[in-house]
């Protein structure tokens, strides 16, 4: 309402913001979280074999560093600029649950920030100084420590932001006190933290195992023992990630319960909860797999097999991930702003008055004939593309084709009496926020949306149109 | 007919939800972090720049092929810190110009958001630039390619920042521009971006002094010829020489910003700081004059620059807040009249509805309108089949349409399966399932 509200209508804006969010939580999760305690055990084990085998020492403490390497470059680029990319996809997104957000969590964000401050700053001490730290063994403990502290540093930011993405699924009491204090204690943030952690060390174990298969010859007499190493690694997460990923899975519904009414969409939850957990026992029996081949036989581990359990990781968090973003619908941040960005405590007011007049970015006031589909236009704009194109991901009248079939023309009366009454029917979907004549301007331009589709660009490319209010 | 347009001024209303600080410790926040995320931006961009000029200058005299790698070593600290370092005064301006930031954003939105794989690309290839050095020691076609691409991409993704922070200020120009290329046009871009880049030459050879004038700093075990003074004098040199263009730039960025938000407050800052500058020159030309090395003097121009940078940036926040400050009044005066509205909007919902000629409805034709309505028309299909067609499935059976409501199966494969009603009591399937079946659908 507020804001220009940026629109991509082929690939929608949501796709935008899971694509860096994902790519971010899949890095920060492995080569962060889960990397820096794996390297650091690995080397000092290596730091131990020295002390019996100074040759074998020496190879584990490369390895160990060639594994840092990896995770210091793509940490401290693509990682690094995904999760400010977060920040700048989600207010182009939604810009009004954003500018909430950092109100609320300031403190928590300025916080996560020194620690994340803290953390690069370990990173580059740890990584820069390692060639440096085989000069003596003193040297060597003392880094060692470094990689303790990079471990407990990397380890904080995340449990930091999960109190923020809990506080969106779930605000539990934060609505009566909109304090931080509330929001960090909503019930879903142990739960996630549990999941999060294990899943966090495994990934970083298969990751850290497909590189040292690739960059260690099948000749080294070293690499046995180090896949053997990681793949233990990984055999004494993966239990852990499975109760983890049970508890956060039990948690769920009891907890949601309360704030949607989860009954009406028990049909579309519980396809969704059965597909994750299908998801999770594949993933933790690849998990398994692995890893009790790689402890037990490390030299049958075929390599490229290996890209296996990385990829079969990812997607587990990613369905799970997605699973959180289902679960908070129809609202951004709970029971207090709708997904399109407009508050409950709003919508009587747009109800009765409608949208276009109390919006600075519509030309229109007044829906008349002439106006109708310019007037369809912008509610379309300001009530649905936080979701929906016109006919690209999740388009509007693929969705409306879906329900009616395409063997006749959509029907405008039809839609009306749907998007009136679907936030009863589809509980995803928050009620339709203008009044009836906006309703009606509304259905018409999807009509004519399926009769000659025209793409409407977001105000990134064609501007925006600016009217005076009256206040 | 009126061609001219009047381009009318947006005011959107406010966030409901108040500061989670007092308003002047975050602008200290703001400015003092943004100053020192420039500051490891501009060592970033500088030293790039740097890095290339001696690389390139190394294809005939190696000393410099290894001094670019000295200079090289220090962008990936500085760039990982100029990104670290960008969350503190990104997240302030979030919060203390939520509206003007975000509409902005939104404006430029394609390019804004490709700073994102913009950025990380030329991170990765500064890396590549980086480790790379021993490998392409016999290419350096190539090794000064890649670093040209990365030192490029440095050399415009300020454009997209400078656009935006210069966007946000003028929300009259909101409803003109048409994407990044039109907002970019805006006066006062251009000067923005000429004195950022000076300024990073003026940076960096501040700190590359520094850094090559160290104690512990062995420069015969590194060069053949180059010395440590030598290294000091051109270093210090591109300061002085950078700080000089200033006078340039700096009087061209005062001279276009709009007239809109300059005070005579804000001048005397700036006028300040161009003293501050004048002194700097000053020492700086002295220090090289007699071939100083870093001891007191060097020391006092540090002092002073961080005195300038302060009064520039706090002259910077000076301009955002007059710029905004009448469009600041609107908004809050609009914001207090919405909410106004919205609590008599919710007065009217509470108040009892008009009655219609119809009469009191039953509560079963009320569900019906409420839950089943959305899908089922009295005679034509809409999501579902039309009553007239489905009713007559149950005659008679009330028992098997009330299961039915509460957890339908698929009975007819051209329409999507229907939604279950299980959050409706015995009571309200009754009245729907009574209603439904008495009601005459044709």
């Amino acid at each position: 309402m507020d804001f220009p509200l940026f629109h991509l209508d082929f690939m929608g804006n949501r796709l935008l913001v899971a694509i860096i969010a994902i790519l971010h939580v899949v890095i920060n999760h492995s080569l962060a979280v889960g990397f820096a305690p794996l390297v650091t055990f690995l080397e000092f084990r290596g730091y131990q074999k020295k002390q019996v085998s100074p040759e074998e020492g020496a190879a584990w403490d490369e390895t160990a560093r060639k594994l840092l390497f990896t995770a210091f470059i793509i940490t401290t680029t693509v990682g690094a600029l995904t999760g400010v990319g977060i920040w700048f996809a989600a207010s182009l997104a939604n810009p009004a649950s954003l500018g909430s957000l950092i109100r609320v969590f300031y403190f928590a964000w300025f916080t996560e920030w020194i620690i994340f401050v803290l953390e690069v700053v370990f990173i580059m001490i740890y990584f820069l100084t390692w060639k440096r730290s085989n000069e003596n063994p003193k040297r060597k403990r003392k880094h060692i420590l470094f990689g303790l502290w990079l471990s407990i540093f990397s380890w904080l930011t995340m449990a930091i932001i999960v109190a923020i993405l809990g506080f969106m699924m779930d605000p539990g009491s934060w609505i009566n006190h909109k304090t931080l204090f509330s929001g960090f204690t909503n019930p879903i943030y142990f739960p996630q933290l549990i999941f999060r952690t294990p899943i966090a060390m495994m990934m970083a174990g298969c990751i850290a195992l497909l590189i040292t298969a690739y960059i260690l010859k099948r000749g080294n007499p070293y690499r046995p023992g180090l896949l053997k190493h990681i793949s233990f690694w990984i055999l004494l997460w993966t239990p852990v990630a499975a109760a983890g990923a049970f508890i956060y899975y039990w948690f769920i519904p009891r907890s949601m319960i309360g704030n949607l009414p989860v009954a009406l969409g028990t049909q579309q939850f519980q396809d969704w909860y059965d597909s994750l957990l299908t998801v999770m026992i594949v993933v933790v029996s690849i998990g398994f797999a692995v890893s009790i081949l790689g402890t037990f036989a490390p030299r049958r581990l075929p390599k490229h097999l290996l890209f296996i359990p990385v990829v079969a990781s990812i997607l587990f968090l990613g369905t799970f991930e997605r699973l959180r973003e289902f679960i908070r619908k129809p609202y951004v941040i709970g029971d207090y702003m709708y997904a399109n960005g407009i508050l409950v405590e709003e919508y009587p007011l747009y109800q009765q008055t409608g949208l276009l007049k109390n919006s600075p970015y519509s030309s229109v006031s007044e829906i008349t004939d002439a106006n109708r589909l310019k007037a369809g236009e912008e509610v379309f704009n300001l009530a649905c593309t936080r979701c929906h194109t016109t006919h690209g991901v999740n388009s509007v009248v693929n969705r409306f084709e879906r329900m009616y079939g395409t063997e006749n023309p959509l029907n405008v009366e039809a839609m009306k009496v749907y998007m009136k009454s679907m936030h009863n029917v589809r509980y995803y979907m928050p009620p339709f926020p203008g009044n009836d004549m906006e309703l009606d301007a509304l259905a018409w331009y999807i009509q004519h949306q399926q009769a000659e589709p025209k793409p409407l660009e977001g105000p990134q490319i064609k501007g925006v149109d600016v009217k005076e209010i009256k206040y | 007919m009126i061609n001219a347009v009047i381009t009318q001024i947006p005011v959107p209303k406010d966030i409901p939800l108040p500061l989670p600080l007092p308003e002047w410790i975050l602008v200290a926040i703001l400015i003092f972090s943004f100053l020192l995320h420039i500051l490891f931006i501009n060592l970033m961009v500088g030293g790039s720049i740097l890095t290339f000029w001696y690389e390139w200058k190394g294809l005939k005299n190696k000393d410099h092929d290894k001094l670019a790698r000295e200079i090289a070593a220090t962008i990936t600290v500085n760039k990982s810190l100029a990104v670290v370092l960008g969350v503190a005064p990104l997240l302030s301006i979030n919060v203390l110009y939520t509206l003007y930031f975000y509409s902005s954003n939104a404006l430029t939105g394609n390019m804004w958001i490709s700073i994102v794989p913009w950025v990380s690309v030329a991170f990765l290839l500064i890396y590549l630039h980086k480790y790379s050095w021993d490998k392409l020691a016999e290419n350096k076609t190539l090794h000064l390619s890649i670093l040209a691409l990365g030192v490029f991409s440095f050399l415009m993704i300020p454009f997209i920042f400078l656009t935006n922070i210069n966007l946000m200020l003028f929300p009259e120009k909101w409803g003109e521009v048409q994407g990044f290329f039109s907002a970019l046009t805006l006066p006062n871009v251009f000067p923005r971006y000429f004195h950022f880049i000076t300024a990073c030459l003026a940076i960096t050879g501040v700190f590359l002094a520094v850094y090559f004038g160290r104690k512990s700093y062995n420069t015969e075990s590194k060069f053949e010829h180059i010395t440590k003074a030598d290294l000091q004098k051109s270093m210090l040199t591109l300061a002085l020489a950078a700080t000089g263009f200033q006078f340039i730039f700096g009087p061209l960025l005062f001279l276009t910003l709009p007239t809109k938000g300059v005070t005579w407050g804000l001048f005397w800052v700036i006028l300040a700081g161009v003293t501050v500058a004048v002194i700097i020159l000053l020492q700086l030309w002295k220090m090289i004059k007699q071939n100083e090395t870093i001891g007191r003097r060097f020391y006092l121009i540090l002092g002073l620059f961080t005195i300038l940078v302060a009064f520039m940036g706090t002259g910077r926040h000076m301009y955002r807040e007059s710029a905004l400050k009448t469009h600041k009044t609107m908004m809050a005066e609009r914001t207090a009249a919405h909410w106004e509205a919205v609590k008599k909007a919710h007065e009217n919902v509470l108040m009892p509805s008009v009655q219609t000629g119809e009469g009191t409805i039953s509560p079963g034709e009320a569900l019906f309108k409420n839950n089943c309505a959305v899908c089922h028309a009295a005679n034509t299909r809409l999501v579902g089949p039309s009553m007239a067609e489905a009713a007559p499935v149950y005659d008679g059976n009330i028992e098997g349409l009330k299961q039915w409501i509460k957890k339908p199966g698929r009975k007819r494969m051209d329409y999507p399966a229907m939604t279950g009603f299980p959050n409706l009591s015995e009571q309200q399937l009754t009245d729907i399932s009574n209603f439904v079946l008495q009601k005459d659908w044709n």
